[in-house]
């Protein structure tokens, strides 16, 4: 029995079981957030009927989609529009083999770890094109053609802020690059002297369009192209291009925080004696604090079952509050803690953009991207080899 | 386990790379190309090059192939018509030939090659992105350098291909 | 030799089975673009080719002819495929046999 623990196998095994199991689920709540924020930003509730809160949403989302009719376009060609979701889906979740969660707990680290991510995400937009083709009707090529586009095109930028990123890690391996900023006393975006932050801006930029997010998401622009690429795509098979779109988000957004903003390091992480208090008090803040706040709003729900619910939640964030502040539990998961903070701030940043900007003309689109984006990296690079030099 | 992996992305390579000849239509030609490359992107890892099987799937799979999907698509090409027969000839003794030949060149390879010549996966692991790059940069210098003049000459001759023509 | 390591012949092998569909695509076929594909599977072969002789002398030189192959096929790709665009916007056709007019 413990030959099996101590299996080089075991633990990347166990990881990538957990990654598949429970990201579609996460992808749900990511989706459940999604809905509430932007709720909140036009002043309305959002979901409410499912679930305390419509916390039970995304269950009964993903049971719909389940058992929803498969429609497949009769002129269709089948395998193609067969296939064209899953290599989506596929590419989005094999990128997650190489995100660092904490400095043990991933699936693998490889030497080439961004080239593995930026590989995943430019064979993921053969998905999206062969989905835009395979339908065989107007609005999905059209959406298709504009994704090949514009994806194509970003992709240099975010390559070039990935490049300078990697000029000040020095690595391209993903633990490798997080160490270097443990060793350095500093987070990518604040090194070279503070001018690290034009590349992530960049990089955040990029990012979303890569991802097809608001203000930039013209493959599937309601107003004009009904759904965009996959206008045709019903049931399972559109549940299969969700999950890849929100695991493209998830992805993008570990890999800025890995790069740039520290992977699993806490907040200034040179400094001893804060510690006690960031990696104790912010997480029993956060988990507590939310956990004691639902109270009161749970009083105003009619529904007893939802009330009961909903005070049930509560009660698990507190314990859970409570729970970190155990030293060896607190111990074990703070990186876990901070590195999933950051990516859910970087996932609020991008359905902030979505709630504030108005979506991009066709040629603004491509304006930002050739004309602005790709000669400010370039530029970032070669100042990144002067701050470097300078520095060194 | 190596020659497992071998023998199944070999399997697939070689699938797809027939599927490639014998579709007729570009689309499907080009799925079967990304699958020859991303076949031949785990082989490269067999072989220890790691940076290449990235750059392999990057730059083929990624890039060139979606810029082929994205013309196929832009021409709305649709498959082609049956040539009639030039000759029968070429169709009857076509693919014999081709098999004997590459018979002929395998046994060859066989017998030219030192016995001892096993891969094992591990064995080799000067294929990092340092070792790559540090050889690109130093030994390599000036091809590096004269394929950048390169890609600036290819992109100006795309650009002026493909401009629209000015009334 | 062990069960455990594959000879190094099988990859060179493949590399020919490749080269061959590559070149039998490209004499068969008669669609601009896949004939375009050939080559690049050909190139492809080729490259398996230099990353099995990389392994066999432990030297790292392969890879880097890989890297350049690479490069240069991109290139080839982009100005290809835009003549493959002039001459469609021109003729309206793929079909190799079609742009003839330089012949008799």
């Amino acid at each position: 029995m413990q030959a099996i623990y101590q299996s080089p196998l075991f633990l990347p095994l166990v990881m990538t079981v957990v990654i598949i199991g429970v990201f579609p689920l996460l992808a749900g709540y990511i989706v459940l957030v999604e809905r509430k924020v932007l709720a909140d930003f036009q002043v309305r509730l959002g979901p409410m009927r499912v679930g305390p809160h419509g916390l039970l949403q995304p269950i009964a989302d993903a049971l719909k989609l389940l058992l929803k009719e498969d429609i497949i376009p009769t002129n269709a060609d089948k395998f193609i529009f067969w296939m064209a979701p899953v290599i989506s889906t596929f590419t989005a979740l094999t990128a997650f083999a190489v995100l660092p969660f904490t400095e043990q707990l991933r699936v693998a680290d490889v030497n080439v770890g961004l080239l593995v991510v930026s590989a995943m995400s430019s064979v993921g937009i053969l998905g999206i094109i062969l989905g835009g083709w395979a339908s065989n009707s107007h609005y999905p090529l059209l959406g298709g053609l504009r994704s090949a586009a514009q994806l194509v095109s970003y992709e240099v930028a975010l390559g070039l802020a990935l490049v300078s990123g990697v000029m000040s890690a020095g690595t391209l391996s993903m633990v490798g690059i997080v160490k270097t900023q443990l060793a350095r006393g500093v987070w990518g975006a604040f090194d070279n002297f503070g001018f690290m932050l034009v590349p992530f801006v960049i990089y955040i930029i990029a990012a979303t369009a890569e991802t097809n997010r608001a203000p930039f998401d013209l493959p599937e622009a309601e107003s004009e192209l009904v759904a965009g690429f996959h206008t045709e795509y019903s049931g399972f098979r559109w549940a299969l291009y969700f999950l890849a779109e929100y695991a493209n988000i998830f992805v993008v957004s570990s890999v800025a925080v890995t790069l740039f903003l520290g992977g699993w390091l806490r907040p200034f992480p040179s400094v001893k004696w804060l510690e006690i208090p960031l990696n104790y008090g912010v997480p029993v803040l956060l988990f507590a604090g939310s956990g004691v706040a639902s109270f009161p709003l749970a009083k105003r729900l009619k529904s007893h079952i939802h009330r009961v619910g909903l005070i049930g939640m509560a009660m698990l964030l507190v314990l859970l509050g409570l729970l970190l502040l155990v030293p060896a539990v607190n111990a074990a998961v703070a990186g876990f803690f901070w590195f999933f903070v950051k990516v859910s701030s970087l996932v609020y940043l991008m359905i902030w953009f979505r709630g504030t900007f108005p979506r991009f003309r066709y040629d603004q689109l491509m304006n930002i991207g050739w004309k602005w984006l790709i000669p400010i990296g370039m530029g970032c690079i070669l100042v990144n080899a002067l701050l470097g030099l300078a520095g060194a | 386990m190596d020659v497992i992996l071998f023998l199944l992305f070999a399997a697939i390579a070689v699938a797809c790379g027939v599927n490639l000849v014998v579709q007729k239509h570009p689309i499907a030609s080009a799925l079967s190309l990304v699958g020859v490359m991303g076949s031949l992107a785990v082989l490269y890892l067999l072989l220890g090059a790691e940076f290449i099987a990235a750059a392999q799937v990057i730059v083929y799979a990624g890039a060139i192939m979606v810029l082929f999907l994205f013309v196929i698509m832009l021409l709305n090409a649709g498959g082609e018509p049956k040539t009639p027969g030039k000759s029968r000839m070429a169709g009857l003794l076509g693919i014999p030939l081709m098999a004997v030949l590459l018979g002929l060149l395998s046994y060859l390879v066989q017998r030219a090659l030192p016995k001892p010549a096993g891969v094992t996966f591990g064995a080799f692991t000067g294929g990092k992105p340092y070792d790559v790059g540090k050889a690109i940069f130093t030994e390599y210098m000036l091809p590096f350098e004269i394929t950048s003049v390169l890609i600036l000459i290819a992109i100006l001759g795309a650009i002026v291909l493909a401009r629209k023509e000015i009334d | 030799m062990t069960m455990t390591s594959v000879p190094l012949s099988w990859y060179l092998i493949l590399s020919a089975v490749l080269f061959t569909l590559g070149v039998a695509g490209f004499l068969f076929r008669r669609n601009i673009i896949t004939v375009f594909m050939s080559i690049e599977l050909m190139l492809n072969a080729v490259n398996l080719s230099f990353v099995a002789f990389s392994y066999q002398w432990r030297q790292v030189d392969g890879h880097v002819y890989t890297f350049f192959v690479m490069v240069v096929a991109a290139a080839e790709a982009a100005v290809g495929l835009a003549i493959i665009l002039t001459v469609f916007k021109n003729r309206a056709t793929l079909q190799i046999d079609d742009v003839d007019s330089m012949k008799n």
